[in-house]
């Protein structure tokens, strides 16, 4: 028998309704939390959305974020922050900061002449200061921004749900779309928690998150569509446990393989994408329990229309022939 | 179905080759950009220099010269976002129209009385009439004037939108023109700023129109996008005009059609012009750098023959008296004429140097923007942090598709080699669809890729996990394998449809990093649902052929 690593094993018998009130529990309190948190701690929205200016400065020599600070001070720029970054991957001679001025006026961006006061400024207390990337986003753009970035996780989940209602029924429609809801609200709650830099591609790692949270969702659909029309007779809540323990092993492999991609990024990335990467893989494993957890329960509680008089309506075409169909 | 005819064999391995050998410039990337920027560079210039030709010998021509477009977040350069004040040209339009209109009015003052321009919104012309009880007739004479639309939404329609009440006739753009007029000053300014871009001879710029009134300028490799606004945000509107007086009051009265404008290089002298110009910049044909006779650095210019019929006819009238040579409503000079200049051609000199003259040379050619423009959005990044960028991303994916294999080979041996493989085929795949159709990668991008190859084992994985419930039925191999591919079918395409359709609103509502993410995520999903099922069915069917196996330990 050759090595096989598995980390389910071959058949599991696990009853995951039994805590059902528990883990929706959990998943209902993390929501309420989320909603709390976004609404009390906010966003830490980048320019793309706040519009203003980021500065990134890299320097072959360490600096004190104190005496940046003062150098600004005098320039009158209004909400000026500055954080120093760190990373693993940086080497000795490098020591980067992200300084972010806020929106001063109509047009938004800050001025040249403003931009070369504070690069001189800053020249004067790190003469070996260079500036890796300068971005403005104007208030106007930044509000379009917003929406749009709106408008396209809505868009997608509708899209989502139609096809998912084309497909299978209106109750696994709602069960999916619940559960993107639980993931996006999840992650968005981190974001808020740990005051990460919130901006476009944060967005883009919410769709994934949703896509990939449904794209897990549906897995499991698929196999309990299959058993609903194998095991006609047995409870639907059996029929559920049944599936998401054949499921289970192909769940967690998934699971694993994206977070240990991942993982890679998030640790070798860089600095620049480490938040988006974060928010992807905190979504595998939202998305991972939701799947379990939360798309079936919901439409657990729907129930399904199991009418057994008229099976599956694809089997029908297949048996009865043309001639008969239409007979009552 | 576990027999594959061979004609399917031979497109499966057939378009793997294909990706392959559209992939391998990228191995090469220096090179073969060097070479293509050779053949666009003789192109261009249709100069055949020993550089160019030594550039384009070092990667064979016959081979698939694209590469994958790194983004300006790898590459380094700057980004803006500029929206056109598309409603500066109807107060133009407006200002030309007056003229006309006076005249034609004129011709009819013994029925409608005086005419008088008053003052009005900006977009408007706003006229009195002497007898407000002609106002019919004076509106069908401005009527009169007016001209069909020439756009498809707006047929039917006129140009102008002419109302009249009590004593006043109002003169507008129609809404039907307003929108043929925005359209043609975007189209126009996108124009200009392409000829202004393109004749610094930077590489690949992406110039396009976002929405009604903007336009996305991203150009690799440019410094700042301080840089890139001088070069674009510059109007250079130049014109010759007659010289009425000088002297050092910037508000001296002027008469009608008179203007007052400072001089560019003398602080505190102003010139009175007249307003409307002898022989203005659209009439250039062409400008270049050049030295006056005292070795300034100047710019030589030369007239198409309209325009120098005008300039020799004004010149040959008016020897001995001064004309300006104004840019963007600034006297640049004022020279006496000597005598009559009918070649029409001309020389610019003043306060500028070397690199001045080759810019103003360069927006003189190149026309003046048609209306103003504001930046919404600039971002510049350094080159370094692209490379850095590029560096981090190409490191993360190695580790991560060593992860992935490494854990696919433990958890199903053989099977979980061919899915490795067709994991490794898949990212080589991807960067050759992106190379193809010249897709830009960016850093989100890469996280994209990373992703695939994170979830282009899953279906995979849900085929195996199939297979491995078939063999523990105690079907025989043959069977189980074919069931579990046709069993797992459903569930991997409603799968990858999801992330499609996400996929898809991403590329269609987002913009910039989102964009970029949605582009490899998609190409991404096709090439995996690709690898994943035929690929690594064609390697398991091989192996079968190959080894008839009796039993499958998966």
């Amino acid at each position: 028998m050759a090595f096989r690593l598995k980390l389910v094993p071959d058949e599991t018998k696990i009853n995951f309704f039994q805590w059902q009130w528990l883990t929706f529990g959990v998943s209902a309190v993390a929501m309420l939390g989320s909603i709390i948190l976004i609404f009390t701690m906010g966003l830490n929205f980048g320019i793309d959305f706040k519009g203003g200016t980021t500065i990134r400065t890299e320097s072959p020599t360490s600096f004190e974020v104190g005496e940046y600070r003062q150098a600004l001070d005098g320039l009158d720029l209004g909400d000026v922050s500055i954080t120093e970054v760190f990373d693993p991957t940086f080497g000795e001679s490098k020591h980067v900061a992200m300084i972010r001025i806020g929106t001063t006026d109509e047009t938004g961006s800050v001025t040249p002449e403003e931009l070369n006061k504070v690069e001189a400024a800053l020249k004067t207390v790190d003469p070996q200061v260079s500036f890796a990337a300068v971005e403005s986003v104007g208030p106007k753009v930044s509000g379009e921004l917003i929406k749009t970035a709106f408008y396209a996780v809505g868009a997608a989940t509708i899209a989502i749900m139609f096809y998912i209602w084309l497909r299978f029924e209106w109750q696994f429609a709602i069960g999916a779309v619940v559960s993107i809801f639980h993931d996006v609200l999840l992650t968005v709650g981190i974001f808020s928690l740990f005051q990460l830099k919130f901006d476009l591609t944060t967005i883009a790692a919410l769709l994934t998150t949703l896509g990939y949270s449904v794209n897990d969702t549906v897995v499991v659909f698929d196999r309990l569509r299959e058993n609903l029309i194998k095991f006609k007779n047995m409870a639907l809540v059996d029929v559920m446990n049944l599936t998401v323990n054949e499921t289970l092993s192909r769940t967690v492999m998934t699971a694993l393989t994206t977070a240990l991609a991942l993982s890679a990024l998030y640790v070798f990335g860089g600095d620049v994408i480490r938040g988006f990467v974060f928010a992807m893989l905190w979504g595998v494993f939202v998305g991972a329990y939701s799947t379990v957890y939360v798309a079936k329960n919901i439409v657990l509680w729907l129930g399904v229309k199991r009418d057994w008089s008229k099976p599956d309506p694809k089997e029908v075409k297949d048996e009865i022939p043309a001639a008969f169909r239409d007979a009552p | 179905m576990l027999h594959i005819p061979a004609w399917k064999r031979v497109l499966i391995l057939g378009l793997i080759a294909l990706g392959l050998l559209y992939a391998m410039p990228n191995l090469f990337y220096n090179r073969v950009e060097s070479h293509n920027d050779a053949i666009v560079n003789m192109e261009r210039s249709g100069v055949e220099t020993p550089e160019d030709l030594a550039a384009r010998a070092g990667w064979p021509d016959w081979l698939p010269s694209g590469l994958v477009n790194l983004g300006l977040d790898l590459r380094g350069g700057a980004h803006l976002l500029g929206e056109v004040h598309v409603t500066d040209v109807y107060k133009a339009r407006m200002d030309s129209l007056w003229p006309t209109l006076r005249d034609a009015l004129a011709a009819e003052r013994g029925t409608i009385g005086a005419i008088r321009r008053v003052t009005g919104p900006e977009d408007q012309l706003t006229i009195e009439i002497g007898n407000p009880d002609q106002l019919a007739r004076a509106v069908e004479i401005a009527r009169g004037l007016a001209t069909p639309v020439a756009s498809i939404s707006g047929a039917g329609q006129t140009d102008l939108d002419i109302k009249g009440s009590g004593n006043r006739l109002t003169v507008q753009l129609s809404d039907a023109e307003k929108a043929a007029t925005d359209d043609r000053t975007v189209q126009q300014s996108l124009e200009i700023i392409r000829r202004r871009i393109d004749e610094v001879g930077t590489r690949e710029p992406t110039i396009m129109r976002q929405g009604t009134d903007r336009i996305l300028i991203q150009v690799p490799g440019i410094g700042s996008a301080e840089e890139l606004k001088q070069l674009i945000g510059t109007t250079a509107k130049l014109t010759f005009n007659p010289v009425v007086g000088r002297g050092v009051d910037a508000n001296a009265r002027v008469g009608v059609g008179q203007v007052v404008l400072p001089s560019m290089d003398e602080p505190g002298v102003y010139y009175t012009l007249e307003e409307s110009p002898v022989v203005s910049g659209e009439d250039l044909t062409d400008a270049r750098p050049s030295f006056d006779q005292n070795g300034q650095p100047a710019v030589d210019f030369r007239f198409g023959p309209a325009g120098a019929k005008r300039f020799g006819a004004y010149t040959s009238s008016n020897i001995g008296q001064p004309f300006a040579i104004v840019l963007d409503n600034q006297v640049i000079s004022a020279p006496v004429i000597r005598q009559a200049i009918t070649t029409g051609s001309g020389q610019i000199s003043g306060a500028m140097d070397v690199e001045g003259s080759t810019r103003l040379a360069v927006l003189l050619r190149a026309g003046a923007l048609p209306a103003q423009m504001t930046f919404l959005e600039e971002r510049t990044i350094g080159p370094e942090l692209g490379q850095d960028s590029i560096d981090a991303g190409r490191l993360s994916s190695v580790i991560a598709t060593v992860a992935v294999v490494a854990y696919m080979i433990a958890s199903y041996g053989l099977f979980g080699v061919f899915a490795a493989f067709a994991v490794i085929i898949n990212v080589i795949l991807i960067l050759s669809v992106m190379s193809m159709i010249g897709a830009t990668l960016t850093l989100p991008g890469i996280a994209g890729i990373v992703l695939t190859v994170g979830t282009a084992v899953d279906a995979n994985v849900i085929i195996f996990e199939r297979i491995r419930e078939e063999l523990r039925r105690g079907k025989r191999v043959v069977k189980a394998i074919d069931d579990g591919f046709s069993e797992a079918m459903s569930a991997i395409i409603d799968a990858n449809v999801t992330t499609f359709i996400a996929a898809m609103v991403m590329f269609f509502l987002g913009s910039g990093p989102v964009k970029g993410f949605a582009v490899t995520l998609t190409i991404g999903l096709v090439t995996s649902v690709f690898t994943a099922i035929f690929l690594t069915r064609l390697l398991i069917v091989l192996w079968i052929d190959w080894r008839k196996p009796k039993e499958l330990v998966l």
